[in-house]
């Protein structure tokens, strides 16, 4: 198979009648049983992506093509989507099949795109790591220069980066609470969006935490995450907390405009003693780049960064302890044998359905929302969280745009077995966003030292995903980031 | 403020998750540390901070009133664990 | 304002019994709180249940705005405050019918405030039971435990209906006070059409809180009553569960803060086996909804349309229409009721109106068991029927011939005089004749009348009206008796 680099190009190439979306569709297939190794997708079902493709020639036929006719996409498993199970990466919701779609799967294959199947994450999308998976861990396709070692490919989307690394996909949809799109993005050399919250529905999309979850497209470049969170965006009536706004053109965004005159202000709270030379370098170099394009680069202020974290560790796990209370084993999912009565059912099913990662948010996020804590953690977090969202609201007051690093390391070993706190810091970077609700971006900027690729992150004002989409296509031009993995993981003769 | 033995247990029934034997003390461990972990709150000044619940959309939009079924029964009762006659069943319930 | 309370006696000294309730009715809407599922009663099980009511992953809440509306209406309609600002929160509980595992509630800002309803005590005075706040809430669905032996099972079709909870002010004092509230309250909403308080179908329930205390001192320890569903068993759950606490603290015990059951069977309450008091409901603000926002000009929208109340209705029947008390009370504690009234005051004078209602219509009605709206009478039948009463065409007697027919077959009430020849005879010559020939068959009788006896008119009138079949004026038979014997 010709290999593709963008959708752009993918969609030239099924217009121009050079391949079929069937013919796509099917070697994407034989690709991804080649690259089964890297545990990206955890559910196929070939006859139903076929017969999507097939639907899409026809209609490509009757020229009544979308503006993701044919493209085949990766969807994370969080995603309810007909055609394929929808169980979250847990043993909880082994079986369950949903008879509804997602808003904002709806809206890609409204415009087009074929299936490929749906993409390991962390269980509920809790973890930085892509291991509290019930089908095991993910594995990056990056490796460090010289080892044989798999990484991880980060997390919570951990299969959707993967499988766009590694080109089993040119695009996947991801989700992310404290950094779910955005770390992984970094870790794997790939874009990742997390728009504003509100901007895509949630409708159809397994909840974690509620006031944080968002959707987001991945892809290997800006131009084709514009694109996708194009037609993923918009209002959705079945969503209270949808927005109304009218969703601007952010592929005319991604391309031919400039940053020049744009004010990017940099957070000096992020740069603290602990952040690695090589992410500082990079930093530094990312702030050049847009510089060196006519932006202008201001140093700003956001003083509560430092109790982002630990907010989010209290209202993500209170939101999750509610959520995932319907995981009860009554009406779908997982039910423990023989259970003695309505209280062993409960208490059993949710001892063996969930996982340890998920049963520890569970139980935090239920002991802080308990009588007499709830003004202590939860109250207080949420106030914590008006600082911070009133920090950034002084902060676009002076700048366009916040470039920051997008995680604190590079992929690290899988089954390195990071204590809970070790890999909470992972999100250090992200969280903050997810708590003001603002948009921001992944874009690969550089390799490491050992040959791994890091990610910068750009912050924008609510609604202002346009401007961060058009300065991390500045980004990108500059950091020239065309390296691929080896493919390591494809039997030998097709590497 | 430290996680006892009786604080996981007191979340974990609330929660409804069975622990077995020995857990709880792992998991008082764990829970112990991250919430003396989120005690770092405790030094950022919230007075007269009203909390934010994050959600950008500020009033709440509304349905009409018009009874409509988008799915079957069947749709609904498609994944059940067990089921008989269109209920949902469960264990017998006290009360 | 009187206080009527109902002491308890016991060994050591007088109670006296506090209650409050909390009363879920079920908002009248077409489509559930947050789902667009039908609300109708009696459906097969699990047929009126989206995927947003099963909780399956990823739904999502959208509120319906007429059961906002009507939370609204139910506000103004007891003179509360209305909330332009209020939001929902989640109750968290595990329980079968609660398929999302929590109840979308509204703990921190209820979207009505305080607001008050009069209630109507034994010796006829009033009193005003404070309302604390109403709230909306999601419905649980419904558990059945009797299907088999070892397990239950769950029907959704209730689960995320509408519920307004109406929670009262402890100022209650005696059963007869719970029970004239629960039913005023009953009444205003059906008056506002926002219930149909029929709570045999479980549209209106309540959860009783009793406690007692020794006169002059603080509120006592209460126990709360749960999903109480008549007005009667409410009237017998305070009575048990109060005298149950008197015996109680009069044995040197105490209180218990404890959720327990009113068994009909019994009359009695007891305990929940389940322990209530392990829950912790972990309330936090929904984060799938933002603030529920409504405008004072909404509000305002909403009090143009409103009806008027039974409070009001009452006063005018009494002050302008002249109705006792009594006919007035009973005609407006219900919508319907009231409504016919008026219906039929339109053809005839309002007191006759009123005591052929409350009277032969009721008694009718009753006997039959047939409410108001299946009156085989229509208003405009009796109306028409009492008009003829007061126009002179009929008599009160030959009348309750007429309401029977109409009753059996139906029918124009003018007609059904014509045809059956029933209408009044006024023609002074027929009746004349009628009188001549008695005075002359019965000479004892006149004498006593000419001798003094003037009451015995009253038997030459009845035989006129014997000989008449009723149908003679009654008012003119008694003038020309009296001219005729006077002139003897
Ligand atoms: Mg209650
Ligand atoms: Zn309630």
């Amino acid at each position: 198979m010709r290999e593709f680099d963008t959708i752009q190009q993918m969609s030239e190439a099924l217009s121009r009648g050079d391949v079929t979306a069937v013919e796509l569709a099917e070697a994407h297939l034989v690709h991804m049983e080649k690259a089964v190794g890297l545990n990206a997708f955890v559910d196929t079902n070939p006859e139903v992506t076929l017969a999507q493709a097939k639907a899409s020639d026809e209609r490509r036929a009757k020229q009544e093509g979308g503006r993701l006719e044919g493209i085949p996409l990766g969807i994370k498993d969080l995603f309810c989507t007909l055609g394929f199970s929808a169980n979250s990466c847990s043993r909880i919701l082994a079986g369950f099949r949903p008879n509804y779609e997602s808003h904002v799967t709806g809206r890609l294959r409204a415009e087009g795109a074929v299936f490929l199947g749906k993409l390991n994450m962390d269980e509920f999308a809790m973890g930085s790591s892509n291991e509290t998976s019930v089908h095991g861990p993910c594995i990056n396709p990056w490796r460090a220069e010289g080892s044989e070692q798999n990484l991880v490919p980060g997390g919570s989307s951990g299969g959707s980066a993967s499988a766009v690394a590694a080109g089993l996909c040119l695009g996947a949809t991801g989700t992310d609470t404290g950094g779910s799109i955005r770390q992984p993005a970094s870790l794997t050399g790939i874009v990742g969006i997390k728009p504003t919250y509100g901007r895509c529905s949630r409708w159809g999309i397994i909840a974690f935490a509620s006031s944080l979850d968002q959707a987001g497209p991945m892809a290997r470049h800006v131009a084709d995450a514009a694109l996708m969170l194009n037609v993923m965006a918009g209002h959705d009536p079945r969503d209270a907390t949808s927005s109304t706004l009218p969703v601007p053109d952010f592929t005319a965004a991604a391309m031919g405009k400039d940053v020049k005159g744009m004010k990017i202000g940099i957070p000096k709270e992020f740069a603290g003693d602990n952040l690695g030379a090589d992410i500082r370098k990079i930093w530094e170099n990312g702030a050049q780049w847009l510089a060196d394009q006519g932006a202008e680069i201001i140093e700003v202020g956001l003083p509560h960064t430092e109790y982002a974290l630990a907010a989010y560790y209290i209202i993500a796990p209170a939101e999750a302890s509610s959520n995932l209370a319907r995981y009860d084993g009554v009406r779908y999912g997982r039910r423990a044998e023989n259970p003695k009565d309505l209280e062993d059912l409960y208490a059993r099913s949710r001892a063996e359905g969930f996982g340890d990662e998920v049963k520890r948010r569970i139980l935090v996020g239920t002991h802080v929302l308990s009588s007499g804590y709830y003004d202590a953690y939860y109250n207080k977090a949420q106030s914590v969280r008006r600082l911070i969202r009133n920090d950034f609201t002084k902060a676009f007051s002076q700048v366009d745009l916040l470039l920051t690093p997008t995680s604190p390391n590079a992929a690290f070993p899988i089954g390195a077995e990071l204590d809970p706190l070790d890999m909470y810091l992972n999100d250090v970077f992200t969280v903050s966003t997810n708590l003001a609700g603002l948009p921001a971006m992944s874009v690969p900027a550089a390799l490491n030292a050992q040959n791994l690729p890091l990610g910068l992150q750009l912050i924008g004002p609510a609604f202002g995903e346009e401007k961060m989409i058009t300065a991390g296509a500045a980004l990108e031009r500059a950091a020239k980031f065309h390296v691929r993995p080896t493919p390591w993981w494809m039997p030998e003769g097709d590497r | 403020m430290s996680v006892t033995v009786d604080t996981v247990c007191k979340v974990a029934r609330l929660a409804r998750i069975h622990i077995q034997e020995g857990e709880a003390e792992r998991l008082t461990g764990e829970l112990g540390q991250i919430m003396d972990w989120i005690d770092v709150l405790g030094r950022c000044d919230t007075s007269n901070v009203e909390p934010l619940a994050g959600i950008t959309v500020d009033e709440m939009p509304m349905r009409r009133d018009e009874a409509l079924m988008n799915n079957s029964r069947d749709d609904i009762l498609a994944n059940a664990p067990a089921q008989d006659e269109g209920y949902f069943v469960v264990p017998k319930v006290v009360e | 304002m009187s206080q009527e309370t109902t002491i308890i006696e016991g060994d050591t000294g007088i109670f006296e019994i506090v209650v409050g309730l909390e009363v879920h009715a079920q908002v009248l809407s077409q489509a559930k709180l947050f789902s667009s599922a039908p609300t109708a009663f009696g459906a097969a099980p699990n047929s009126q249940v989206t995927l947003v009511d099963a909780a399956l992953p990823g739904m999502l809440p959208v509120i319906n705005e007429v059961c906002v509306a009507q939370a609204v209406r139910t506000g103004l309609g007891i003179n509360a405050e209305i909330n332009l600002w209020s939001r929902f929160d989640r109750k968290n509980y595990f329980y079968p019918d609660l398929p999302q595992g929590y109840q979308i509630s509204q703990l921190y800002h209820p979207i009505v405030g305080e607001g008050s309803v009069e209630i109507e005590l034994e010796d006829g005075s009033s009193k005003t039971i404070r309302v604390e706040r109403i709230h909306l809430e999601q419905d649980a669905g419904k558990s059945i435990h009797d299907l088999d032996p070892r397990s239950s099972h769950v029907d959704l079709n209730r689960s995320g209906i509408a519920l307004m909870e109406i929670v009262s002010f402890p100022d209650m004092r005696s059963p007869h006070e719970a029970g004239a509230y629960l039913s005023k309250l009953r009444s205003i909403l059906r008056y506002l059409g926002t219930c149909d308080g029929n709570m045999d179908q479980g549209s209106m329930r309540a959860d009783v809180n009793v406690s007692v205390r020794r006169p002059g001192e603080g509120l006592g320890t209460r126990c709360e009553i749960k999903n109480v569903n008549s007005v009667r068993f409410v009237q017998q759950a305070i009575a048990h569960e109060a005298r149950r606490q008197v015996e109680i603290i009069e044995s040197g015990g105490s209180i218990k803060q404890e959720t327990r059951l009113f068994d009909p069977d019994t009359g009695e309450t007891r305990a929940m086996r389940s322990k209530e008091d392990a829950h912790d409901y972990r309330y936090f603000p929904d984060p799938d909804l933002p603030p529920l926002v409504v405008t004072q000009e909404q509000v305002d929208a909403i009090r143009a349309t409103m009806p008027e109340l039974p409070d009001q209705k009452k006063k005018r029947f009494v002050e302008e229409l002249g109705l006792t008390d009594y006919d007035a009370s009973v005609l407006c504690a219900d919508r319907a009721n009231a409504s016919f009234f008026e219906e039929v005051a339109k053809f005839a004078p309002a007191k006759l109106a009123a005591n052929w209602i409350t009277g032969d219509l009721f008694g009718a009605l009753n006997k039959a068991e047939l409410s108001i709206a299946e009156s085989p009478i229509s208003a405009t039948q009796l109306g028409q029927m009492i008009g003829l009463i007061d126009d002179g065409k009929i008599s009160g007697k030959i009348a309750k011939q007429v309401f029977e027919i109409m009753w059996q077959e139906g029918g124009v009430p003018a007609d059904i005089v014509e045809e059956r020849g029933l209408a009044q005879v006024s023609d002074t010559g027929a009746i004349e004749a009628v009188i001549d020939q008695l005075i002359a068959t019965s000479p004892e009788n006149v004498a006593a009348y000419k001798s003094g006896k003037t009451k015995i008119i009253g038997w030459f009138v009845g035989q006129v009206m014997k000989e008449t079949g009723g149908k003679a004026n009654p008012g003119i038979v008694n003038q020309l008796l009296k001219a005729k014997l006077d002139q003897l």
